[in-house]
């Protein structure tokens, strides 16, 4: 069976993330959402990203092994887009930005690393 | 009383939060535990004066106040994992804290605060507020932005700390060479802040480049094996070294040779000379220990005339082989046309890329000067007429008019 990728994009804005009464309603939209595709077993996984001021965009310079550069921030060109991502499981950022420049993306173009939110921490 | 409080929180407010930041591995919750235990000892010190170790004093305060905010968050949130961590935290914290290991939590949160995940602002902004205790108000007050800008810069920055997971941790050596380098790079903007800072308060900038300096000296003595600390904190003590004679009376840019050299403090220069020695004797030469090399040659000449030039133009050579960028290139060749003559200079000048160089003031105003100096008057009214067209600062525009008067009248 073909499997998507649903990419979801919207406002960041902290002040609406600040009223908890809005974030728990939505939250619980996304608990429906998560029950009913997992019940329809279309659901292969998931994740919600951290704000994009937690970003780091990372660029290897002159490919594979080159040097790597580090930006605060999330990728914010539009000539490129979006082509793929890795979810990756490591002890801090150091080793994230590491993984990160190994993805030949990296070199290619650039791979944004953001933390994913762990829901056991909120 | 308050004044040995205040000494003791600015030369050693630093390393108690540092302590802090690794018993609690949270910055935000360290800085309210040190404020907390300074309130205290306002409190207690008139009365029961000053304790014999005020740094020690503090932070055993600190943790305590940490602990209980540990404690109570735990015991509202009722969770196992919580009550783990805080086992944990309360074993380390029973520690006897020793000297080496105040120094290693200082070290780790120079490399925290300067991490090349966070903006370079951001990183100026929380070196000074972290490891400096300078305050919000005071970095704006520089900078020349709102108090609210900073505050969020900080706030932003370590919310990126504890979210993204950037570690508190010394680099191991293959990282080194980089992190070092971003950490450097971070001192190096606070000490010209304080020196070219657009229209900001003189006292203000002044007071930058001190703290820079400190920095520098709290990376040498952090990091004893590391020439271009060295390198870094002489280039800063020689160029501080000529802050009064930079600006004349009225305010107005006095160029190197212009500069009335009694008002350089020589020692400073001496001390710079001797911290840049100690440095080269491990002969691994890097881009700081080449411009300190220079500010020191520059510093050492009694007058304009008597400069090193051809040593001066030999280190701008060798800085151009470790960091070829227009600002060395452009710094060579202004060195190159007072050892070989103006022409020579301005040969290297022409090698350059235009569209690398051409918004920048400094490049064509050293054209103008080497343009004047081989009798093409008329073309180096046109480069000051261009360097006029991209100078951002008052100061600069109004010697540069002078200039370009004095010129073409």
């Amino acid at each position: 069976m073909p499997r998507y990728a649903a990419l979801i994009y919207g406002d960041e804005n902290p002040a609406d993330l600040g009223d908890a009464q809005q974030w728990a309603a939505i939250m619980n939209e996304y608990n429906d959402f998560g029950a009913t595709a997992g019940a329809a077993g279309v659901l292969a996984g998931g994740e919600a990203l951290q704000p994009t001021t937690t970003a780091t965009t990372v660029h290897v310079n002159g490919g594979k092994g080159g040097e790597v550069l580090t930006t605060d921030g999330p990728f914010a060109e539009t000539k490129e887009v979006l082509g793929g991502f890795y979810l990756i499981d490591c002890a801090d950022l150091d080793e994230a930005i590491r993984w990160a420049a190994q993805i030949p993306g990296a070199w290619h173009g650039r791979v944004e690393v953001r933390p994913v939110v762990d829901f056991t921490q909120q | 009383m308050t004044e040995p409080l205040h000494r003791v929180v600015r030369h050693e407010g630093g390393s108690v939060l540092a302590t802090l930041v690794r018993l609690t591995g949270d910055i935000s919750l360290a800085e309210d535990a040190v404020q907390d235990a300074v309130e205290e000892a306002l409190r207690r010190w008139p009365r029961e004066g000053v304790p014999s170790n005020p740094a020690g004093w503090l932070t055993v305060v600190a943790r305590n106040r940490a602990l209980d905010v540990l404690r109570r968050e735990a015991k509202r949130t009722q969770k196992e994992g919580d009550a783990v961590l805080l086992d944990e935290v309360t074993a380390s914290f029973r520690e006897d804290t020793t000297d080496s290991m105040v120094r290693d939590d200082m070290l780790r949160l120079v490399f925290t605060c300067c991490h090349p995940a966070l903006s370079m602002e951001s990183r100026v902004a929380l070196s000074l507020r972290i490891l400096c205790g300078v305050s919000t108000v005071e970095i704006a007050r520089v900078f020349l932005v709102p108090d609210a800008t900073v505050g969020q810069r900080i706030s932003r920055a370590k919310k990126k700390i504890a979210s993204a997971h950037i570690p508190y941790r010394v680099p191991a050596d293959h990282e080194l060479p980089d992190r070092l380098a971003s950490v450097l790079v971070v001192v190096h903007a606070i000490v010209t802040a304080g020196h070219h800072s657009p229209e900001g308060r003189l006292d203000a900038r002044a007071d930058l480049a001190e703290e820079g300096i400190r920095l520098a000296r709290l990376l040498c003595d952090l990091m004893p094996d590391e020439p271009e600390c060295a390198g870094l904190l002489a280039l800063a003590l020689a160029t501080h070294a000529r802050r009064d004679a930079r600006l004349d009376a009225d305010g107005e840019l006095v160029l190197l040779p212009q500069q009335d050299r009694s008002r350089w403090r020589l020692d400073e220069i001496r001390e710079a000379e001797a911290v840049l020695d100690a440095a080269i004797h491990r002969r691994r030469a890097g881009p700081y220990q080449l411009q300190a090399a220079i500010a020191c040659l520059h510093g050492l000449a009694a007058t304009f005339d008597d400069t090193d030039w051809p040593q001066i133009a030999e280190l701008y050579r060798m800085l151009e082989r470790l960091q070829p960028t227009p600002v060395t290139r452009v710094n060579r060749a202004v060195a190159v046309g007072e050892a070989e003559g103006a022409a020579a200079g301005l040969r290297l000048l022409d090698d350059l890329d235009e569209a690398e160089v051409e918004s920048w003031h400094l490049y064509w105003s050293a054209r103008a000067e080497l343009l004047v100096r081989v009798g093409r008057p008329a073309d180096a009214v046109e480069a000051f007429e261009r360097a006029l067209a991209c100078t951002p600062n008052d100061s600069d525009r109004r010697f540069l008019q002078r200039r370009r008067d004095e010129v073409s009248g």
